[in-house]
């Protein structure tokens, strides 16, 4: 589903040129759960940005789901991500004066969908990331940590996108609570069948996913 | 993205700080609320002026005589001796005139019982009511039948002058420069045009003014009424040629008479009037700018503290056209709005000048729709850098954002 070949990213810094990505190819079929780690520096959110379409390659294809994706306008490219990615980031990124169901609903706004399908589809993401309806319509300042990543969980979900990108998704969450988020992305992935790449520098985190694509200076080292 | 989307994406970033939203909108608010004001002011001159030029009677022309020189010297204009009323009798042969009022007019001490005053005292004929649009409040007007007879007709200030505010001196005795006269009439009140009070005068007949005042024939003006608009600069060079005729004048610029056009008159107050409004909404105009000047530093503020917020709109699949969008109709609702209050203002503005400064205010549909106009320009204008600032920013480092 996702085919990365001979990926090069080169960074403009002034005078000089920053490799950022050597010749990166990777595949992932659908319905993996994959884990993207390595040190800070590395490259993992240069991949991240690339397979969430949010940037181009300089050179090598990047296909998703058989369209290429590598040479694409802005704008297209805002349609893949509204149509097939789903971001949960590491600062859960919430409208923070709006209520949970808003939040959510956010993407479908873009997407043109009616108003009262909008909710049923939001009804159904919470319920898919596992927070309690009571929470629903609280603004979304005034959840904890954890309800606010699985909030940014079913804004991902609300799409049905094909993948979903989660960027150090436990960073800014305790072990316990990381592992409750966690948890939930193990669950999406088994009972919905979810495609889900974690991106992560914790290596204890990245363990909890079936395959670990290991990145150390802009090279794949090792794809377990 | 939908309108109904747009509309409240719009509501909810305007109150999220309704503190700045207001002190930005009140910026908007003054601007348009002087432009009205002002506006209103120069529109209220205007039409206060158009109608006491139309109070002195309408598609009105007057002949009157040119100067006298006497050895390069000249008295001034009006002082010359060469209308008379064969000339009068003349130009009412002419086509596409309605009535004519030939005239003479002076100034006289006059006095009745124990006051006195020092009017202009106009004979005329009874055309002159015609002619000049005058309505007749007690008594009657000058009529044919008074020929040379000593009577009087009174405006409204003189008869408060003379015998007392609401009195009817019909009947009564006045002394004209010791000649004494009947009062017969009073007018109705025309108001001031502006440069004399049409309401302090009084009307004799025009051969008595010429046997016991000037003892002359020669008349001060001759008031003509053309049929209608469309004529006047026509029957204006008929009357020309005529008179330079009748004085036996071949070169028209050795003219012994002079013809002063309405409308001219009108046009030039008018003018001078437009040129005032225009001052005056120029310069309530640059506090309009500098409320859209403000409205541009908050939009771009807005644009900095939710620049993670763009991003993640961006990630989530909005086009640059989306966030652009948003932007724009927050600036335009915040002008539109402050555009609202602001006719608002200004028309109650105008109303207090109206009512406190006694001067005459009018606020037109125009000037509401000006000012609507305006102000959603301003919105698109101080709207549109900062929104394409916002919709140019790259979703990756818009996330990164501190």
């Amino acid at each position: 589903m996702i085919k990365l070949q001979a990926i090069n990213k080169i960074y403009q810094l002034g005078d000089n040129q920053v490799q950022v990505l050597k010749d990166v190819s990777l595949h992932i079929k659908k319905g993996e759960f994959v884990a993207i780690t390595g040190p800070s520096g590395s490259g993992k959110s240069t991949i991240m940005h690339i397979i969430g379409a949010l940037d181009t390659p300089t050179s090598g294809s990047y296909l998703l789901d058989g369209q290429a994706v590598s040479d694409l306008s802005d704008d297209e490219l805002a349609d893949i991500r509204k149509d097939k990615i789903g971001f949960v980031f590491q600062s859960f990124n919430l409208l923070s004066r709006s209520t949970v169901l808003r939040n959510v609903m956010l993407p479908l706004i873009y997407d043109e969908v009616p108003g009262g399908e909008r909710i049923r589809m939001a009804e159904k993401a919470l319920r898919s990331a596992g927070l309690p309806e009571d929470r629903w319509n609280h603004l979304s300042n005034q959840l904890s940590g954890g309800q606010m990543q699985r909030v940014a969980i079913a804004r991902a979900l609300v799409n049905n996108p094909s993948i979903i990108l989660a960027d150090e998704p436990t960073g800014n969450l305790d072990s316990k609570t990381g592992q409750i988020v966690l948890e939930t992305f193990r669950r999406l992935n088994k009972e919905k069948g979810h495609t889900i790449i974690l991106i992560t520098h914790e290596i204890d985190v990245a363990k909890q996913a079936d395959r670990i694509i290991y990145i150390k200076d802009g090279q794949i080292v090792d794809n377990l | 993205m939908m309108i109904r989307d747009l509309a409240q994406e719009t509501f909810l970033a305007i109150t999220a700080n309704k503190t700045r939203t207001s002190l930005t909108m009140l910026g908007i608010v003054i601007g348009i609320g002087s432009v009205i004001a002002m506006i209103s002011i120069g529109q209220g001159a205007q039409k206060s002026i158009e109608s006491s030029i139309e109070s002195i009677g309408s598609n009105l022309l007057m002949v009157m005589p040119g100067s006298t020189r006497s050895g390069g010297i000249s008295a001034g204009r009006g002082n010359a001796k060469t209308l008379t009323l064969s000339d009068a009798e003349a130009i009412s042969k002419l086509s596409k005139i309605k009535a004519v009022s030939p005239e003479l007019s002076s100034r006289y001490q006059i006095t009745a019982k124990n006051q006195n005053t020092n009017t202009q005292v106009v004979g005329v004929l009874p055309e002159y009511a015609t002619v000049r649009s005058v309505s007749i409040d007690l008594g009657s007007f000058i009529k044919n039948k008074d020929s040379a007879s000593r009577v009087a007709v009174l405006a409204p200030t003189t008869r408060d002058d003379l015998f007392g505010t609401s009195t009817n001196p019909v009947g009564q005795k006045i002394s004209i420069n010791k000649i004494s006269f009947t009062v017969i009439g009073v007018t109705k009140s025309k108001g001031s045009s502006g440069f004399s009070n049409q309401d302090d005068s009084v009307f004799i007949p025009l051969k008595t003014a010429q046997l016991y005042l000037s003892g002359s024939k020669y008349l001060s003006t001759i008031s003509v009424q053309v049929e209608d608009q469309e004529s006047m600069s026509m029957v204006q060079e008929n009357i020309t040629e005529l008179l330079l005729n009748q004085h036996k004048i071949s070169d028209s610029t050795k003219a012994d008479f002079q013809i002063v056009n309405q409308s001219d008159v009108a046009e030039t107050a008018s003018s001078v009037t437009g040129t005032f409004t225009s001052l005056l909404a120029a310069i309530a105009g640059i506090s309009l700018l500098v409320g859209g000047i403000g409205i541009m530093n908050m939009m771009l503020t807005t644009v900095t503290e939710r620049t993670r917020e763009i991003g993640l709109r961006k990630s989530i699949g909005a086009k640059r056209r989306d966030i652009s969008q948003q932007f724009l109709a927050e600036a335009i609702a915040l002008t539109f709005l402050g555009g609202l209050l602001g006719v608002l203002f200004g028309w109650i503005a105008s109303l207090i000048i109206a009512k406190f400064a006694n001067t005459a205010t009018s606020v037109s549909g125009f000037s509401i729709l000006l000012a609507f106009g305006v102000s959603a320009g301003i919105g698109i204008i101080f709207g549109y850098y900062p929104a394409q600032r916002a919709a140019r920013l790259n979703p990756i480092d818009a996330l990164r954002y501190e």
